[in-house]
């Protein structure tokens, strides 16, 4: 099979070249037309039973009084029309108020998360592209944050991050004698860093892998023409690595987003039941807003708001990196 | 480790002489000595931030009770093996490793197909309402999972009642749920790897005789390797250490791994070193699964071309 | 072509190809009239243990009635979320262990059955059980929602060895001297009294009976959340200011949640704990029971005093039955069973607690000094938390508040009576509007 290198990123172009991908005239017009649909049977099937019917229960839930006293039976539930929503909106009341601030809270840490996650893996991928002794061993080791149960990895950083007992008061405290008395990093204002470090080392090992992937896929041709060319390292990353890269990245750092951003599990192991206000992630906070106090109907209102302003945000971001990729094509 | 990986590029130069798409495996200029500084103080700071808890998680499961659940030392006062003994105790743990690796290994393969053949479809046809099908599925993950516990769980309770099929209380709907889970994500990320595949592949392999399905899995299927495996991994992890639906969604002889460690903190005590011993135990397998995949991490595109 | 039609018939019938499979993998589907379902909670050090207490316990009902009970130990952490799907979804246990805060929030949905007059008589009657563990069963006025399965109350547990050092002579029994005994301890790293700022319903449980003694309470007779009354602020405030002002709490309590301040108790880091039933995690601490001593909680100074005065809320394990059972008849054999006096004195036994049921209390393996504090507190001075709907979201918001205030405090933050009214105003506005 001799053929010549197509770049990566010269691809959109082809396709343009050829809508429709394969250009099968033997093929019947029907079976053309039918085969996608087939190959998407099986996820959609799935996705209906256990993501969008659900969502959509959801969705009529947050129009209702689903309180302990109806959820035994939840067509008795009276309908609430738009109180619950307007109960989360309320900026001036304290349950408006903590989810506002739930949220920008959530903004905040999901934009640092993503943007060290991102950097870490790429970086680190980068740096392992080339042989060397022990590369084989880094690219293990690496990968065991993303191995570790999520409940494991969490409890070992809060078992780390105690503030008498633990090893990073210990070393940041004991060892290099910074602040008058060790600090909170469990409740408090610290709480927020104590999870975006967690998040970080939980998380960035997935984009690691997912650059490293994505790495394989560009020709080596590519850095030979460049370095032909004189192109040094830094140009050669910049000029050939990370456009390459965009199609993965695209998706990824929407992956990273979306992922953070309704992140559970890390909060929920590292503060328990009740996160410290500075790391009040709106996951969390619905879990609280809607199990804890047994109102599934607020929960679910504050869900469909969290919904809806999350498709705004990835529509807007589908937009932009679509539309920039083709421009940086032309 | 490192023998394997110059085992790997001891084979590499066969393949190359052929390889349309060889990797970067070594850059074709000597890297600058200032690129080589910043690579090995990065690399140096990032294994540390690594194996900081890896490190606190080995030398906790070797520590006494008494020791873990006093002011943290870097030398124990004393080496014991006893939490690697007394963790079979407290909790049933092979039965519950048992359940993990069942449920996320059958999530996993179930998802990764099942995401390859849409992949596919996404990537290489056009047709009427992909859009509206990519845009729905990604939804699903703007929506708190939490909110979905709730519904699922009485859509499973109706199933059953109606078919007899019980999907909740079994491992068999955690699967269901864990592979719906991943399977967003999965079909987006292989929708980009399939794009970064050049058309002409599997265009060539048509003009060969192949049909579309065949095409896929001759040449798509081997060049997107790495991408499959990162998926595969991706959906292997989301099974391994989901919480919360394991949490309701099994009972005491289909328990996860995920769920079943929080038994080590009981209402008297918390078992920081049976923790750790249980994690680190349980972790090993999954970290050595990683190691054999990882050369068919780097090998993917290249083999794929070379067939 | 034929292939690739064969390929994709594969792709497609491959989810209900999966969903086949799952034949027969259920385990709490019918119940059958000659099997339950039962939910344990876990009493002892680990799940394992309460399945090697149970089950033989189990085995014998089992010989007795040909009823085989299944058993499933559910961890705290999961037990409310389990219940909650279950009565959802109706599906759920036979039979059920139930914290015995909950039984009015669980009571209100609906999906107990109410031990009316006919369930008790099955049962063996409802005078069997004692007063105050009865009283935390469900809304006053209201069939109970379960009956008492284990009992315990809070007693000020106390380091000998510490107090001799610090030259007390003998516990405390009022706050004054608790403080008094708190400001000796406090020195060297050691410390007073240790508390569980990050525990939400240990908070709850505190500011309880501390509310109580300020003659407040969280909720108004007909059943309204009153967090702002100006005794319920100074309990509170009392509470935190064992950290805030007198300082003879560790201010690193602030973020214990796992019970840390039991091993800080154990290694003699600190003087006094207020806790129910320790005894079996200060012994895997390494702790002697020689070594600890045990009185009743304290009260405020004056009248009405030790004795009279509320010291303690009434803790406890609750057994309820799901109304949906379909082996109601079995289910109560079950619940007769498991509260006859010779089950409570074998089971109390083993989990350190004292038997809710008055025939079982007699038997002199509970004649101990550690559990006569207990047995007597439940007696004369437990008072059981509010029996209203509300009362899992009372846990949340005002337990969420009283840790923040603990954050403050060990922050250094002031906390006045202003900060802590605003605490309580915010979680009151949290509470659902009635």
């Amino acid at each position: 099979m001799t053929r010549t290198a197509v770049a990566p990123e010269r691809e959109p172009a082809v396709r343009k070249a050829a809508p429709g991908g394969a250009p099968a005239p033997r093929r019947s017009g029907r079976r053309r037309i039918a085969l996608p649909y087939l190959l998407l049977l099986p996820a959609l099937l799935l996705e209906l039973l256990v993501h969008l019917v659900p969502m959509l229960m959801g969705i009529g839930m947050s129009f209702k009084e689903l309180t302990q006293f109806y959820i035994r039976d939840w067509s008795a539930a009276p309908w609430a029309g738009l109180d619950n929503f307007a109960v989360s909106i309320d900026f001036d009341a304290p349950v408006g108020q903590a989810l506002l601030k739930s949220f920008l809270t959530t903004c905040l840490f999901t934009v640092l998360s993503v943007a060290l996650c991102w950097f870490l893996g790429t970086a680190a991928a980068i740096f392992l592209q080339e042989e060397f002794r022990g590369r084989g061993f880094l690219r293990t080791l690496f990968l065991v944050p993303y191995a570790l149960p999520v409940y494991t990895a969490v409890i070992t950083w809060a078992f780390m991050f105690q503030r008498d007992n633990g090893l990073i008061n210990h070393v940041l405290h004991d060892q290099l004698g910074i602040g008058d008395s060790p600090a909170f990093w469990l409740i408090g204002d610290n709480s927020f860093w104590a999870l975006l470090v967690v998040s970080v080392w939980k998380g960035w090992p997935f984009a690691f892998l997912t650059v490293m992937a994505g790495l394989q896929n560009i020709p080596r041709d590519m850095y030979e023409a460049a370095s032909l060319d004189g192109a040094g390292v830094l140009q050669q990353i910049r000029h050939i690595t990370l456009p390459s890269l965009r199609p993965v990245n695209q998706i990824l750092v929407l992956v990273l987003f979306l992922w953070t951003f309704n992140d559970f599990n890390t909060p929920f192991v590292l503060f328990g039941e009740a996160a410290p206000e500075a790391a009040d992630l709106i996951s969390l906070h619905i879990y609280q807003s809607s199990f804890q106090t047994w109102n599934f109907g607020t929960g679910s209102a504050m869900s469909v708001l969290l919904l809806l302003f999350l498709l705004v945000v990835t529509g807007v971001y589908l937009l932009l990196t679509t539309r920039g990729r083709k421009t940086s094509d032309v | 480790m490192s023998e394997n990986a110059l085992r790997h590029t001891g084979r590499a130069p066969r393949r190359t002489a052929r390889a349309r798409g060889r990797t970067a495996r070594r850059s074709p200029m000597a890297a600058p000595r200032s690129f080589l500084w910043t690579r090995r103080i990065f690399l140096t700071l990032l294994t540390t931030f690594v194996l900081l808890p890896v490190f606190v998680m080995v030398s906790s499961s070797l520590k006494p009770l008494e020791d873990v659940s006093g002011k943290f030392r870097w030398i124990p006062s004393g080496i014991t093996f006893r939490p690697y003994l007394d963790i079979w105790e407290t909790v049933p743990l092979a039965d519950y490793f048992v359940n993990s690796i069942v449920v996320a290994g059958a999530a996993t393969v179930f998802s990764v197909v099942v995401a390859i053949f849409a992949a596919y479809g996404v990537s290489r046809y056009d047709f009427r309402g992909k859009r509206v099908f990519t845009v729905t599925v990604l939804s699903t993950q703007m929506f708190p999972g939490i909110l979905f516990l709730l519904p699922l769980f009485l859509i499973y309770v109706n199933i059953g009642n109606a078919t007899g099929i019980a999907l909740f209380g079994s491992r068999e709907g955690l699967v269901l749920t864990y592979l719906t889970f991943s399977l967003p994500f999965s079909i987006w990320m292989l929708t980009g790897y399939f794009d970064s595949i050049p058309r002409e592949l599997d265009e060539a392999a048509k003009v060969d005789g192949c049909g579309p399905v065949k095409a896929l899995f001759r040449v798509i299927v081997p060049a997107a390797s790495p991408g499959i495996i990162a998926v595969a991994v991706y959906a292997f992890m989301t099974a391994w250490g989901e919480v919360l639906f394991a949490s309701v969604m099994t009972n005491d002889t289909t328990r996860t791994l995920a769920v079943g460690l929080q038994g080590y903190a009981t209402q008297n005590d918390v078992y920081w070193n049976q923790v750790m011993a249980a994690s680190l135990v349980v972790s090993v397998p999954v970290v050595v699964g990683f190691l054999l995949l990882q050369r068919y991490l780097v090998a993917g595109l290249t083999a794929g071309a070379v067939k | 072509m034929r292939r690739i039609r064969a390929a994709v018939t594969g792709a497609v019938t491959l989810s209900l190809a999966f969903t086949a499979t799952a034949c027969g993998g259920g385990e709490s589907g019918e119940a059958t009239p000659k099997t339950l379902t039962y939910w344990a909670t876990n009493q002892g050090s680990s799940l394992e243990v309460d399945k090697k207490v149970l089950q033989p316990e189990l085995d014998r009902f089992e010989e007795e009635t040909g009823i085989k009970v299944k058993l499933e130990v559910i961890p705290w952490s999961d037990l409310l979320n389990r219940i909650l799907t279950a009565t959802t979804s109706g599906q759920g246990p036979d039979v059920l262990n139930i914290g015995n805060t909950w039984s009015a929030s669980l009571q209100s949905t609906g999906a107990l059955l109410p031990f009316d007059a006919k369930n008790f008589e099955a049962i063996g009657g409802k005078d069997r059980f004692v007063d105050s563990a009865l009283g935390s069963t469900g809304v006053a006025g209201k069939d109970p929602a379960a009956v008492p399965l284990y009992s315990m109350a809070y007693a000020l547990y106390y380091n000998k060895q510490m107090f001799k050092d610090a030259g007390i002579a003998k516990p405390p029994t009022t706050w004054e001297e608790v403080a008094a005994a708190g400001k000796k301890l406090s020195k060297d790293g050691k410390w007073g009294i240790g508390v569980e700022g990050s525990n939400l319903s240990n908070n709850i449980h505190q500011v309880f009976v501390l509310a109580k003694q300020h003659g407040a309470d969280f909720f108004t007779a007909d059943g309204k959340a009153d967090f702002t009354s100006d005794g319920a602020v100074a309990a509170v405030k009392q509470y935190v200011d064992l950290m805030a002002t007198q300082k003879i709490v560790a201010p690193g309590n602030a973020e214990y949640a796992q019970n840390q301040s039991l091993s800080d108790f154990a290694k003699d880091r600190t003087g006094m704990v207020l806790w129910q039933t320790p005894s079996q995690t200060f012994a895997s601490q390494g702790m002697a029971p020689e070594e600890w001593g045990v009185a009743p909680a304290p009260v405020p100074a004056g009248k009405p005093g030790q004795g009279k005065q509320t010291n303690s809320m009434v803790a406890g394990i609750n057994m309820a039955v799901f109304k949906n059972t379909k082996n109601l008849d079995g289910a109560l054999k079950f619940v007769k069973f498991m509260t006859s006096d010779e089950e409570q004195i074998l089971l109390n036994k083993a989990y350190g607690s004292v038997p809710p049921v008055k025939g079982a209390q007699k038997d002199p393996v509970f004649a101990d000094p550690a559990l006569d504090v207990i047995r007597d507190t439940l007696a004369t001075s437990a008072a059981a938390l509010p029996q209203v709907p509300e009362e899992s979201q009372f846990e949340t918001v005002v337990g969420t508040a009283v840790k923040e205030l603990f954050a403050d405090a060990a922050a250094g933050r002031p906390v006045t009576t202003e900060s802590v009214r605003a605490k309580l105003e915010k979680a009151q506005q949290q509470m659902p509007k009635k």
